[in-house]
């Protein structure tokens, strides 16, 4: 289009995005319409924010000023290569979401469609604003847009004392986390008070200061993405969310905080300093073994979710260390393939894990029931929704020929080449770090085996299940989108990375494309083709061609003959449902193996119990070490300063008389 | 680029470990009864077994899913693909840089998943309980593997595994005490990997230890040719992937026909010499509890991890 650039095709978007909002809210009565118009409406906009983002990576950053907001404080707002990726992450795996949502929201009554129509879609349109913010001001506007809408959100079924809860720990971290990033700010401008991002760019600021801004951004934008210590909003906001919200959430708003997380330590901030990595490294290790760990001992299918999407971010933030640190030492080449990982997964997590939580709400839908416990051999009446999360768990595992196996495939080659670092002891210590990352995984695939078979497979532990439905053609139309996203980023890497590459080489200066682009598209070798070398097509097409030619020739040579009988299960007479394992059984080796690092409280049967009963409770450490020593503290000071309001008002006007006579003093010329 | 010679080598390599796999179980079941001090089977017997499992009707549950039907086929191209990426005979393989050593590890999984999902498939109790060990045992080997891989690309600079073993090979002869751990590792892990003993008894039948034969209980005819195929292309696949990087010697460097020819009773020598040292392990060692596993594989990964720092602090000239 003449004339117009690409930044202002994506505020078109973002007013597009609110004009829909307006309409829902007006058009609150008619539910056909606000479902079935509105939300695909939004999906286009997706698609054009995504397809925007696509043509606007390679080019020059482009910026503008809205003359919106406070007076003499104009938004900021400017496009590069880090905006755009995180734009076509946003747009894409949004545009699956809302076509996804015209069908949940569609079916049954939901109350209060309207507002809720109003607030995904500002929930949408601010977190295109965050990527668009050039200065502090701006920003933090957009941010807090995108805390409230999406508190909103996540109370929408807010009659529920635990969903208000849920809401309420969600606001109060978010909160927490937005100081941090606002106190990080702060320090960035140097006390110069120009908060635009081109100012902060030019600060030269002492270590001591560039140290306190990104530990302060790794705070702040922590809380949001849910790194340990901050991570307890999640697993209580998912699964209180509908569905496609968490989808978003986990999806795409995760996201935001890994991009603002990459524009103050790498953008913002021009020097790096190798132990920022370390200390990201660390967070991460810990943070994914945590969210790995506890995702696997959950029974609540959404909450397991919630807890993989921590792992995730998790190792994210792994690779982002590993970033840091080649970065701190200029070896810029390497820094570019942890930068490309970074990158990778948070386009391959968004598409998988918002696949798979709108599979959840599909389930949800069909049968009313969250508890893994009481679901169970949904592939019979479900097979697209099942067929579907297949390729979602597959991607989640970490594994060929999905898109989760590309990030993980790089950032292990990232670890590879850590030995060569010129750091005494971190050549060596490095690399055993890997070993997590991929215990991590290995456990991933664990909890994704959970996941499906206990959901999907097996027999149906409540007799209802029978009449679950399978989802409907919206629904079906962004499963299908995500499932294909999740697909082409498994064996398409080559084309997508050059396209990535340069938002890489705008933080790095560095990138992959000159060993890329001597390579056919089929092949991901980063380095060179004899150090590493992946060619997941290959890896899809043997694997499909091997599947097809023995089913063909073992039918051709032998026959397909098909009987039908009752299961063998070792000649034992086959049990009804409740033999097979539980969600509690599926992962009893792990709380075994791993007993520390749950709070549990578990009833054994005893001997002679007449009614024997087994339960497990497992529950988060960190509420009992951390949040809730916190709130007591809280509450002990409030009830010290509570005795100050003795009630009289001659004691209040001696505290403003002291008050006075301390001020005099303080500021006497 | 693909070469004519290298594409027959290629696909001589993938007939080869279709014929071979099933011989080396066979192999080592006798191997096994003589140190028992029983009557072998015939060495034979694993195509016998193929033969009547194909010939027999495929009898299903009633409540099997399209998954269950689908899984044996896709867990058969799983364990081709490995075959076809392991340097068997020579390097010069034009599949070769399709998955290097972490992706094999990945199509492994891949593998693992789908069974461990078909065993969960009927709702049965053996059946869940052997998808939960199998993802066990996984989780537990999967980081030892990756550790000996990653010693093995620090010394040869590559993660490709046709690289790593020409490299390998054509070292001068010092010992690296790194790839001494990193063996033991690897011996530890295959055994887990391939439901061997002391971690799993293929010949058990005792239901309270299994794990592979749990998830397979109900698998019959072709399914469970394929899968039991598939099994002995899995056990071909560390075997050759042990002896590729330990023992290198005698593998083809590139696309000369007569170096690649040696290759074959070369080949079949050191897989019988590892079939009956495998043979000898599993009698010596007793099948150990399920939860003594992680002692095991907790041992194989602190021996990779030391092989790892040893090469780290030992073996690089800096």
């Amino acid at each position: 289009m003449p004339g117009l650039l690409s930044l202002d095709l994506l505020l078109i978007a973002a007013a597009a995005w609110l004009a829909i909002g307006l309409c829902g809210l007006l058009a609150a009565r008619h539910q056909a319409l606000v479902s079935q118009v509105l939300f695909p409406a939004g999906a286009l906009v997706g698609l054009w924010v995504g397809v925007t983002g696509i043509a606007a990576l390679g080019g020059d950053p482009q910026t503008a000023v809205l003359a919106i907001g406070l007076p003499d404080l104009p938004f900021h707002l400017r496009l590069d290569n880090l905006s755009a990726t995180f734009a076509i992450l946003l747009g894409l795996t949004s545009a699956g979401i809302s076509v996804y949502s015209a069908g949940y929201f569609g079916k049954g009554d939901v109350a209060g469609l309207g507002t809720l129509c109003l607030e995904y879609h500002l929930f949408l349109a601010s977190m295109l604003m965050v990527l668009l913010a050039d200065d502090a001001y701006a920003f933090m506007v957009a941010w807090e847009c995108m805390a409230l809408s999406s508190f909103f959100l996540v109370t929408t079924d807010h009659k529920h004392e635990e969903i208000r809860n849920a809401g309420f720990l969600y606001l109060l971290i978010a909160h927490i986390g937005a100081i941090g990033i606002l106190l990080c700010f702060g320090v960035m401008t140097g006390g110069a008070g120009d908060y635009s991002f081109a100012a902060m760019r030019s600060q030269e600021l002492a270590p001591f200061w560039t140290s306190a801004a990104f530990l302060l951004a790794l705070a702040g934008f922590g809380a949001k993405a849910g790194l340990v210590p901050l991570h307890v909003w999640l697993p209580e906001a998912h699964p209180a969310a509908p569905s496609p919200v968490s989808a978003m959430m986990s999806g795409v708003m995760l996201k935001t905080a890994i991009y603002g997380l990459l524009r103050v330590s790498f953008d913002l901030l021009h020097t790096t300093i190798w132990w920022w990595g370390v200390v990201a490294l660390v967070v991460g290790l810990v943070t994914a073994l945590f969210g790995v760990l506890y995702a696997t001992v959950q029974n609540d299918m959404k909450r397991l979710l919630a807890y993989s999407s921590i792992e995730n971010i998790g190792l994210i933030a792994v690779a982002i260390g590993l970033t840091l640190i080649f970065h701190a030492y200029g070896m810029d080449a390497l820094a570019a393939l942890a930068m490309t990982a970074v990158l990778y997964h948070c386009l391959a997590h968004a598409g998988f894990k918002s696949l798979l939580f709108l599979c959840t709400g599909s389930v949800l839908h069909a049968t009313q029931e969250r508890n893994l416990g009481k679901l169970g051999g949904l592939i019979h009446p479900m097979p697209w929704v099942a067929w579907l999360a297949l390729a979602g768990i597959i991607a989640g595992a970490g594994l060929p020929p999905l898109s989760g196996f590309v990030s993980e495939w790089l950032l292990l080659q990232g670890f590879l080449f850590s030995p060569g670092l010129p750091h005494p002891w971190l050549n060596m210590v490095v690399p055993v770090a890997a070993a997590l990352v991929v215990l991590v995984a290995a456990l991933a695939g664990f909890a994704m085996v959970k996941f499906y078979g206990i959901i999907f497979l097996g027999q149906m532990r409540e007799p209802a299940l029978k009449d679950a439905h399978d989802a409907g053609p919206w629904e079906r139309v962004g499963l299908v989108w995500l499932a294909l996203i999740t697909l082409f980023l498994g064996v398409m890497p080559s084309t997508v990375i050059l396209r990535l590459d340069a938002a890489t080489r705008q933080l790095l200066g560095a990138g992959l494309s000159d060993t890329l682009k001597e390579q056919g598209w089929w092949m991901l070798a980063p380095i060179s083709a004899e150090r590493a070398s992946y060619e997941p097509m290959l890896v899809l097409v043997t694997i499909a061609a091997t599947l097809l030619l023995s089913r063909w020739l073992v039918r051709s040579l032998y026959h397909g003959r098909v009987r039908r009988s009752s299961p063998w299960d070792c000649g034992y007479h086959f049990e009804g449902p409740r033999a097979q394992d539980t969600a509690e059984g599926f992962s009893q080796p792990i709380r075994r193996i791993f007993e520390p690092v749950f709070r549990m409280q578990r009833h054994f049967p005893a001997a002679r119990d007449t009614q024997p009963f087994y339960s497990v409770k497992v529950e988060d450490h960190f509420w009992y070490w951390c949040y809730l020593p916190i709130a007591r503290l809280a509450n002990w000071i409030s009830a010290l300063i509570v005795t100050l309001q003795g009630g009289r008002i001659a004691i209040y006007l001696m505290y403003s008389f002291i008050t006075l006579l301390v001020l005099l003093m303080v500021a006497r010329p | 680029m693909i070469s004519i010679s290298g594409f027959l080598g290629q696909a001589f390599a993938i007939l080869l470990a279709l014929f071979l796999a099933p011989l080396l179980s066979g192999w080592v079941g006798q191997c096994r009864a003589w140190f028992q001090s029983r009557t072998a089977p015939p060495l034979l017997l694993p195509y016998y077994m193929l033969q009547k499992l194909f010939n027999k009707d495929v009898v299903l549950a009633h409540n099997a899913s399209s998954l269950f039907r689908a899984a044996p086929f896709v867990i058969f191209g799983c364990m081709v693909l490995a075959c076809a990426i392991v340097p068997t005979l020579s390097t010069d393989l034009p599949f070769a840089p399709a998955a290097d050593a972490l992706a094999l590890v990945g199509v492994f999984g891949l593998a693992r998943i789908f069974i461990a999902l078909a065993g969960m498939d009927i709702g049965t109790a053996f059946g869940s309980l052997g998808g939960r060990r199998e993802m066990l045992v996984g989780f537990l080997a999967e980081p030892a593997l990756l550790m000996v891989f990653f010693t093995l690309a620090m010394i040869a600079q590559s993660t490709s595994l046709a690289t790593i073993v020409e490299t390998l090979a054509h070292r001068e002869l010092v010992i690296y005490p790194s790839l001494a751990f990193a063996g033991v590792a690897f011996t530890f892990v295959s055994l887990a990997e391939n439901a061997r003993v002391p971690v799993d008894n293929p010949a058990t039948h005792l239901e309270l230890t299994m794990i592979h034969e749990a998830m397979i209980l109900e698998y019959t005819g072709r399914h469970l040719a394929l899968i039991e195929w598939a099994a002995s292309l899995k056990l071909y696949a560390y075997s050759c992937l042990g002896l590729a990087l330990f023992f290198p010697w005698g593998i083809a460097p590139g696309d000369d026909i007569v170096a690649l020819i040696a290759a074959i009773p070369l080949l079949v020598f050191k897989l019988a010499i590892g079939g009956f040292l495998l043979a000898a392990i599993e009698t010596v060692n007793a099948k150990m509890r399920i939860f003594r596993a992680p002692e095991f594989l907790g041992t194989a990964f602190m021996l990779a991890v030391l092989g790892l720092l040893v090469r780290l602090l030992l073996e690089v000239r800096t």
